[in-house]
């Protein structure tokens, strides 16, 4: 089971989903993650699987609706335009409490934009990004291995508190070749799907998956109710990753590929004698708050490095200690842009306390 | 004595909410007449649409799945690849099916998706409050047509069963109305034969039902049904424009 498979990371996303068990994929060419349905339009019928190449980003988050609704595991990927249009249905998905995975392989925008990566489609994702608020669990995998483990993880989480769930990546990740080990699917005691719409036998309820709430006091209770499930995701799913903050004076903090290339920057101000570490988010939403606070007790300086103008900063000031201080090193994403280790060494260099 | 009629088992005893004279209620009948015949009640799902059908899960004993404006064909192909056992059908008006959702109705039935669609043309969108619709006759006064709708500058009425026949996916599609004895007899037949293709397999159906709104018509439902023979009928011909397997 240890072996190594030297894989793109939207090949993993895609085998992972295989062992997660997905029963149905639905989705839209578009770079930089057309690799996921391409091979799952090889693999998936041959695992009894389905696999529809839809009319549109909106035809493919609505037939993941519906085969979720009827009580499977669904999937769809896609990239900045396409994940815009699939926005309605994850709304709909989220006010009628279906589980579903939505892989977003970031690209630069907006409008057309580009294939090159982007990390800009932060606050689509971590903050609902449809309309009625409403939010999803928001995964970023930084390794090709975690893109295999983070969507399985998906699913799981999905089905557990009934909250579609989001990989987030970028064409960095979703591109590069790693080594990977094709961990079976983990073990995870999960409900029976009783609310799925499956024929009402007589004596049976009837089973109706909706998001119409005109009962008075009906959609405030279901917001309620919501916002104690995202409560219960915080304390029990929150994922995050340290590296040399035992010490750290500077603690850089970035997610998905740029945490990547700032693990070589602080590595870089070790060997010159900076006692900088990194913190990396791995769940988004919910963002992972309790390890910055912890962290800024007695650290009190970050820099917080994206591949945007600056969009996960608001979580992380909303996080860290009041007397901490965030800096902030970001580059608007586009061809050329993607930050190198002597760079955001530099920035280190410049707000090292 | 024999009892001659009664409430299908298909549909609950409860009141709709449709205003007075509007054939929604009895298309939905028909609709659980079929199911009922064909004992597949308990098999089957239901997609709602958005429009004045949206309550397809207060009236039908089914479960139902919502589905947001226009995309119930692609909800109906998720849960139908899901679970090809079960009976999937949509329920749509013409805004939902012909306007906002004309990708998902044309790429679900060009992929021959075994599933049943019951379009509800009533020339105008009910629940919004009687806007200009796809389906609106030329000339006809809608409140975002107060001039009469002009096919110069908002295209003609689709005619969708004749349009979707067209497609090799489609095995079934046939018009019908409900406005009198003789044709509610025919549309009972007709949404049938609809539900039989998918009972037996061979594939996509689809019923267009010409439909009154007396409410955004401005009429009494005397007249709406009047307005629906006279104006309706000859622009939107009651016909069978496909069946494959001749059921
Ligand atoms: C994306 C979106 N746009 C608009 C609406 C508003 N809306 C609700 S029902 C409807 C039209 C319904 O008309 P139709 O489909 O003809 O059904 P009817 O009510 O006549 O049965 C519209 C435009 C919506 N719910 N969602
Ligand atoms: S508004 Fe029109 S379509 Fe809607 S219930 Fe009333 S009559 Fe029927």
């Amino acid at each position: 089971m240890s072996e190594k498979l030297f894989v793109k990371g939207n090949e993993a996303v895609a085998m992972a989903a295989i062992e997660a068990g997905v029963r149905c994929y639905f989705g839209y060419p578009i770079t930089p993650q057309s690799d996921i349905p391409e091979y799952l339009s090889r693999e998936l019928p041959k695992n009894g699987g389905t696999f529809i190449q839809a009319e549109s980003e909106i035809g493919a988050i609505n037939m993941v609706l519906g085969a979720s609704a009827a009580g499977v595991r669904a999937m769809t990927s896609s990239s900045g335009p396409g994940i815009s249009l699939k926005q309605e249905g994850i709304s709909y998905m989220a006010g009628s409490e279906l589980p579903g995975v939505i892989v977003d392989i970031m690209r630069q925008g907006p409008g057309l934009g580009g294939i090159d990566a982007s990390q800009a489609d932060y606050w689509q994702a971590t903050r609902g990004g449809g309309h009625g608020g409403y939010r999803i669990i928001v995964l970023a995998p930084a390794s090709v291995q975690e893109m295999y483990d983070l969507t399985m993880l998906a699913f799981d989480l999905s089905d557990l508190y009934r909250i579609p769930a989001m990989v987030l990546a970028d064409s960095v990740i979703g591109q590069m070749k790693e080594s990977i080990v094709a961990n079976p699917r983990p073990q995870v005691e999960l409900p029976a799907k009783e609310w799925a719409v499956r024929g009402r036998k007589a004596g049976e309820p009837q089973n109706v998956v909706k998001s119409l709430k005109l009962g008075d006091g009906e959609m405030e209770a279901f917001h309620w109710a919501m916002l104690d499930r995202y409560k219960v995701l915080a304390e029990n799913e929150n994922r995050w990753e340290e590296l040399l903050t035992d010490d750290a004076e500077l603690i850089v903090t970035a997610f998905g590929s740029t945490a990547r290339i700032s693990r070589t920057a602080v590595a870089m101000a070790r060997e010159a004698g900076m006692k900088v570490g990194l913190l990396r988010p791995i769940t988004l939403f919910p963002f992972p708050a309790r390890a910055y606070l912890s962290l800024s007790q007695r650290c009190k300086r970050f820099l917080d490095i994206e591949l945007s103008t600056g969009q996960m900063i608001d979580d992380v000031r909303l996080s860290v200690a009041r007397d901490a201080d965030v800096a902030f090193y970001g580059r608007p994403p586009g061809a050329g842009s993607l930050p190198t280790p002597e760079e955001i060494f530099e920035q280190i260099r410049k707000v090292y306390p | 004595m024999n009892q001659v009629f009664s409430r299908p088992e298909s549909l609950k005893d409860v009141q709709t909410h449709f205003c007075p004279g509007c054939q929604h209620g009895t298309i939905h009948r028909l609709v659980a007449e079929a199911m009922d015949e064909f004992g597949i009640r308990d098999r089957t799902i239901g997609i709602a649409s958005v429009g004045c059908s949206v309550f397809l899960y207060s009236y039908f004993d089914i479960d139902v799945v919502e589905a947001p404006h226009g995309r119930a064909p692609a909800v109906a192909t998720g849960a139908k690849r899901a679970r090809p056992d079960k009976i999937v059908f949509t329920y749509q008006g013409d805004g939902d099916l012909a306007a906002i959702g004309t990708s998902e109705i044309i790429h679900a039935a060009n992929r021959g998706e075994a599933i049943t669609v019951i379009f509800v043309n009533n020339t105008t969108y009910g629940m919004t409050g009687g806007q200009m619709a796809p389906t609106t006759m030329p000339g006809q006064k809608t409140s975002t047509s107060p001039y009469g709708r002009d096919i110069k500058n908002d295209g003609a009425p689709f005619k969708m069963a004749e349009l979707l026949s067209n497609l090799d996916g489609v095995a079934f599609s046939a018009r019908v109305a409900v406005n009198s004895p003789k044709n509610v007899l025919q549309a009972r037949k007709m949404i049938k034969t609809a539900f039989q293709y998918q009972v037996e397999g061979k594939g996509f159906s689809f019923i267009e039902a010409l439909s009154t709104c007396p409410t955004n018509w401005g009429m009494n439902p005397l007249q709406a049904n009047q307005r629906l023979a006279d104006e309706m009928i000859p622009y939107f011909p009651l016909n069978v424009f496909k069946n494959s397997e001749n059921l």
